[in-house]
């Protein structure tokens, strides 16, 4: 009995450790294929419409509605103090430090990192990954760099964008269930930022991005098993994204501060 | 009918020689986990020839394609591909001899997101500097090989199975490539348009002169493309008919059981052996 549970234990650590050994392999093939030939340009804009323009709804949703949410439990807590005209600040800081890198990867977790499973992998599983590199194409090159690249540059747009908005559902509470004024609620959103907040708001989602792209395109390459293999990629591939966002979100942040708020 | 020597690809000279083996595996062995696919493999496919690998399923005939293509590495044994050891080859160099050679996958494998068009031409668009209108010209030159010219604005969802095949005949052929896989090509398909597919194989064999390996489990597919040839009579008119004794020397057929070769020989061979799984087989 014991027998069998270490040998169970082995070999499910053999299969996370290749898992770990696969995935910072494509990533640093992911990385010398941006910066060499053959690039697939094309390819790069196209993945930026899909994943940047594609997800702007969904993340304008969750930003304005996250805002006015916080906007309505912050006054009410703010209330005890008397503090009702602070709530920008509060709202100010949470969303753009910490809520809308968070929150936006999140969502491009669910759209982007499922989409990219489920297509790279239903593309394994009908043998057109096969068929490009028969054809003398690279599939990191043409499949995973350009996916890779706009997830990278979009998921930080996207949050500056899920910031505003976020902001604006605040003023809208604010101004309209709150009564405090829009100048008061401006001037305190400004007030409760610093430098250091705008920057690590604007850096972590590079990161966040990054990874999520990553492991889509990793979980798509690595299926097997027919149409089955496709849904159960496209699941572990959202829930390895989530999770990674946010601890990858905690270390980030752990270094930021100790280099922005030194 | 001249086949092309491999010099005319810029391929090594000693390779160069017309009939000088184009594939050769020399005791490839291959496994996974404990699943033995192939053991001590040994063959070569002659320029401008066909080989016919049979065999029932997993016994290891589509890895054998795999191998040649550098999609598998073996764990043992060396393969030659157009005078390239492909086995010690990295993705990257691969890509080169990989240009000289074409794939037809078992269910096609074509890019469901591109026209028909765009997947025929897709190497020539995204891998050669021709220009776009030249390679627009032989994507309908190719198309119009195999029956299809009507069909390149289609997308693959469109198209039957049968079309579906010829447009990945289509596709593999567009580059000219010496060397041409195909993996089960009528497995799944009546039997009026299996015969269109084995025309398209013997076509290009014949009037293309690109060498053939053939994967498959249709024994009737298999005898029609080793006794069949193509020709233009002075007209241009196309003819498929039996083909003389020497061209029917130049199929090879080799029969895979439990990872081993069980079987290697001609036509006539194949069907006077009185083996007793070739005979199972062959019933």
């Amino acid at each position: 009995m014991i027998g069998a549970r270490q040998a169970w234990l082995t070999e499910w650590l053999k299969n996370a450790l290749l898992e770990v050994q696969e995935y910072v392999k494509l990533c640093v093939l992911a990385l010398k294929g941006s910066v060499s030939r053959p690039f697939y340009a094309r390819d790069v804009m196209e993945q930026i419409d899909i994943i940047g323009l594609g997800s702007l709804t969904v993340v304008v949703l969750t930003g304005f509605f996250t805002g006015a949410v916080l906007a309505l439990q912050m006054g009410m807590t703010l209330d005890q103090f008397g503090a009702r005209p602070f709530v920008g600040r509060l709202i100010s800081a949470s969303m753009i430090k910490e809520l809308g890198p968070v929150l936006t990867a999140l969502m491009l977790a669910g759209r982007v990192g499922s989409g990219i499973a489920a297509e790279l992998g239903s593309m394994m599983v009908t043998e057109q990954i096969s068929a490009l590199r028969a054809l003398g194409t690279d599939p990191i090159r043409k499949l995973v760099v350009p996916r890779v690249l706009a997830g990278f540059l979009m998921c930080p747009i996207l949050t500056v964008v899920a910031n505003a908005v976020g902001l604006a559902g605040g003023w809208l509470i604010a101004l309209t269930q709150l009564r405090v004024p829009s100048g008061v609620y401006w001037s305190s959103v400004v007030e409760g930022l610093f430098i250091q907040d705008v920057w690590m708001g604007l850096i972590k989602p590079f990161f966040l991005g990054f990874v999520i792209v990553t492991i889509g395109c990793h979980v798509g390459l690595r299926t097997s098993g027919g149409t089955q293999g496709v849904g159960r990629s496209t699941t572990n591939a959202v829930v390895a994204a989530s999770v990674l966002v946010l601890i990858v979100d905690f270390f980030v942040t752990r270094l930021l501060i100790s280099i922005l708020f030194r | 009918m001249r086949h092309k020597s491999l010099a005319e690809f810029g391929l090594p000279m000693e390779l160069a020689e017309p009939h000088a083996p184009v594939v050769l595996f020399d005791k490839v062995c291959l496994a996974f986990d404990e699943k033995v696919i192939l053991k001590n493999v040994t063959f070569d496919v002659r320029a401008g020839h066909t080989k016919i690998f049979l065999g029932a399923s997993g016994a290891g005939k589509s890895t054998i394609l795999k191998i040649m293509l550098g999609l598998l590495k073996p764990d043992s044994g060396t393969v030659w591909v157009l005078g390239h050891r492909v086995d010690e080859m990295t993705e990257t160099q691969l890509m080169g001899v990989r240009h000289h050679m074409g794939m037809v996958f078992q269910e096609g494998a074509l890019f469901d997101s591109f026209t028909v068009g765009e997947n025929v031409g897709y190497k020539l668009y995204e891998e050669t500097t021709q220009p776009l209108a030249e390679v627009r010209l032989r994507v309908e030159e190719v198309l119009g090989f195999v029956g299809l010219s009507e069909h390149i604005d289609k997308q693959p969802s469109e198209l039957s199975g049968g079309q579906r095949r010829r447009v990945a005949i289509a596709r593999a052929m567009a580059a000219k490539p010496t060397l041409l896989l195909y993996d089960e090509p009528t497995t799944g398909l009546d039997p009026i348009t299996s015969v269109t597919i084995d025309d398209e194989i013997i076509k290009l064999r014949d009037l293309e002169a690109v060498t053939s390996v053939i994967v498959t489990h249709q024994l009737r597919d298999a005898y029609y493309i080793a006794t069949r040839s193509a020709s233009r009579d002075a007209g241009g008119e196309l003819q498929i008919d039996h083909a003389d004794e020497v061209k029917v020397n130049e199929a090879d057929f080799v029969m895979l059981k439990d990872g081993n070769i069980h079987f290697e020989g001609s036509a006539d061979e194949l069907r006077g052996s009185t083996d007793p799984y070739l005979q199972m087989f062959l019933s």
